[in-house]
């Protein structure tokens, strides 16, 4: 069985890859310890240097980051970067759902749909999909509010690898269990409503967190259509306070735990031994007593 | 429909810029994450400690905010370079993380027999890497690679939001002196497609070539 997700993220290289280090190898392991650490120091005191020169580095240039106001400002940005990206998982998840079904199934006419979908949907930036919507519906006639105008062109966009990922978790499932919801009576739909999704979906959650990582990345695009999330308030605020260099890295870091989270929690999903992966969900059953003998 | 043929010259330019930006971003996002993801393997805790803050970093924060933070913010620290080669090198990095992702997912194809076989034949760490083990990771990478070029190219578009002239912004400008959105972002969006469709293929192509059969 192939697995549609990249392998664990967080473990150490394959055993095999080099001996148990002898006192030789130890010294030298050792030594470039010692060479990167300098290396990434000097990087570290050059970059500190560079900020000090131009009084970046100023007790007063910091300061306000450590009042409330300002993260309380910062705050209510993230609570919009929180409110786009639930929107667009949950109409993104929906449709990329219907899509990976649609390009699974035996009619031709839907297939092809999805297929296209997909593969143009993938295929073009979501800045140009922003511009055409805040450019192009109003010229409909159509004028949706401002979150709308960030949450439907990412929607496009994610519904297309949210079907991906969903795709390749029902290709990774053994055909077997189609086989068998179908010779128990169930429907088509049926089976693949009670039987398949259910695997399909649990085997691939840590690859649907890792997308809702990018999708959360996705609405600081919200920055182009001046809709208050994270980066947009990050703006803001720095066009107030002319602390550039620290408004931004304020809100980088911002980014990076908030994100960081959501790719600890698919690194953990991922390395888990799960209970009731498909995998290992066809393994224990027993043949029950009662199994008809086949000879 | 005449204005693109009057504004073809422009809308050419603006499409070498995104092609060379994409090229130039992409060979250098090859190099690097190559690099990040052989110091991810390596025997010293703190490159491989090093390699993967790095992924952590450029996977978790928006390229956007990364864009924005070298183009507008870095100045008021002395760290000025052209705008252009700016973004390329942002864009080379951010996308140095998703190349090293995919290519350590490649390192995980390789057969434990393979690296044993090249140890038992007393290739160093530096031989087995370099000889055996890399080679035939890029290759079951290509495909993921050639997704992360894909992704790569379409990143080139928020270069347009730092002020990067190509083909986004060109034709964004285009649209606000036309206002024919629909039309314009649409051919935009075809061409994108054609890129990523010649990405696509190439790598296609590449994989049947270099595809080693287990």
């Amino acid at each position: 069985m192939t697995t549609p997700t990249t392998p664990s993220v967080r473990t150490a290289p394959t055993v095999s890859l080099y001996d148990e280090p002898g006192p030789r190898t130890r010294r030298a392991i050792r030594l470039w310890s010692v060479v990167v650490v300098l290396a990434l120091a000097g990087l570290l005191a050059a970059g500190l240097v560079q900020f000090g020169s131009r009084g970046q580095l100023d007790a007063d240039r910091w300061t306000p980051f450590l009042s409330w106001p300002i993260w309380q400002y910062l705050l209510v940005g993230l609570w919009g970067t929180i409110q786009a990206a639930a929107l667009v998982a949950v109409l993104g998840g929906a449709l990329g759902l219907l899509l990976a079904l649609g390009r699974l199934s035996p009619r031709r006419p839907v297939r092809w749909v999805s297929t296209a979908y997909i593969e143009v949907a993938r295929t073009v930036p979501v800045l140009l999909l922003i511009y055409l919507m805040l450019f192009g519906l109003p010229q409909l006639g159509l004028d949706l509010p401002l979150i709308w105008k960030l949450v439907v062109p990412l929607t496009v966009a994610n519904s297309a690898a949210f079907a991906e990922i969903v795709r390749a978790g029902i290709l990774g499932l053994s055909r077997g269990q189609r086989e068998a919801g179908l010779s128990l009576g169930l429907s088509s739909a049926q089976t693949t409503r009670l039987v398949v999704l259910p695997q399909a979906l649990r085997f691939v959650t840590p690859s649907l967190v890792t997308q809702l990582v990018s999708l959360v990345k996705d609405t600081s695009l919200g920055y182009i259509v001046a809709f208050t999330e994270l980066l947009y308030r990050g703006q803001v605020l720095s066009s107030f306070n002319h602390l550039l260099i620290q408004t931004f890295l304020v809100v980088t870091l911002v980014y990076l735990v908030f994100n960081g989270a959501l790719s600890t929690l698919a690194a953990r999903l991922r390395a888990r031994p799960s209970r009731r992966s498909p995998r290992r969900a066809a393994a224990p059953v027993p043949a029950p007593a009662s199994a008809p003998a086949l000879d | 429909m005449d204005f693109f043929v009057d504004s073809a010259g422009p809308l050419a330019t603006a499409l070498g810029t995104t092609i060379v930006m994409a090229l130039v971003a992409g060979a250098g996002a090859l190099v690097l994450g190559t690099l990040v993801a052989a110091a991810r393997i390596s025997p010293v805790p703190v490159l491989r400690g090093a390699a993967w803050a790095y992924t952590q970093f450029f996977v978790n924060v928006p390229l956007l905010a990364l864009l924005i933070l070298a183009v507008f913010a870095l100045p008021d620290a002395g760290l000025i370079m052209p705008l252009a080669p700016t973004t390329v090198l942002v864009l080379a990095l951010y996308e140095a993380a998703y190349v090293a992702e995919a290519v350590r997912s490649g390192v995980n194809t390789v057969g434990n027999g393979q690296i044993e076989a090249s140890r038992a034949l007393g290739l160093t760490l530096g031989q087995t890497l370099r000889l055996v083990v890399l080679p035939q990771s890029l290759r079951a990478a290509v495909q993921p690679i050639g997704n992360v070029m894909i992704a790569l190219t379409m990143n080139t578009a928020l270069a347009a939001a730092v002020g990067v002239v190509e083909l986004t912004s060109a034709v964004n400008k285009l649209n606000l002196v036309q206002a024919q959105p629909i039309l314009i972002f649409t051919a935009a969006g075809l061409v994108y497609m054609v890129l990523a469709l010649v990405i696509g293929l190439g790598a296609g192509r590449l994989e049947r070539k270099a595809a080693i059969v287990r």
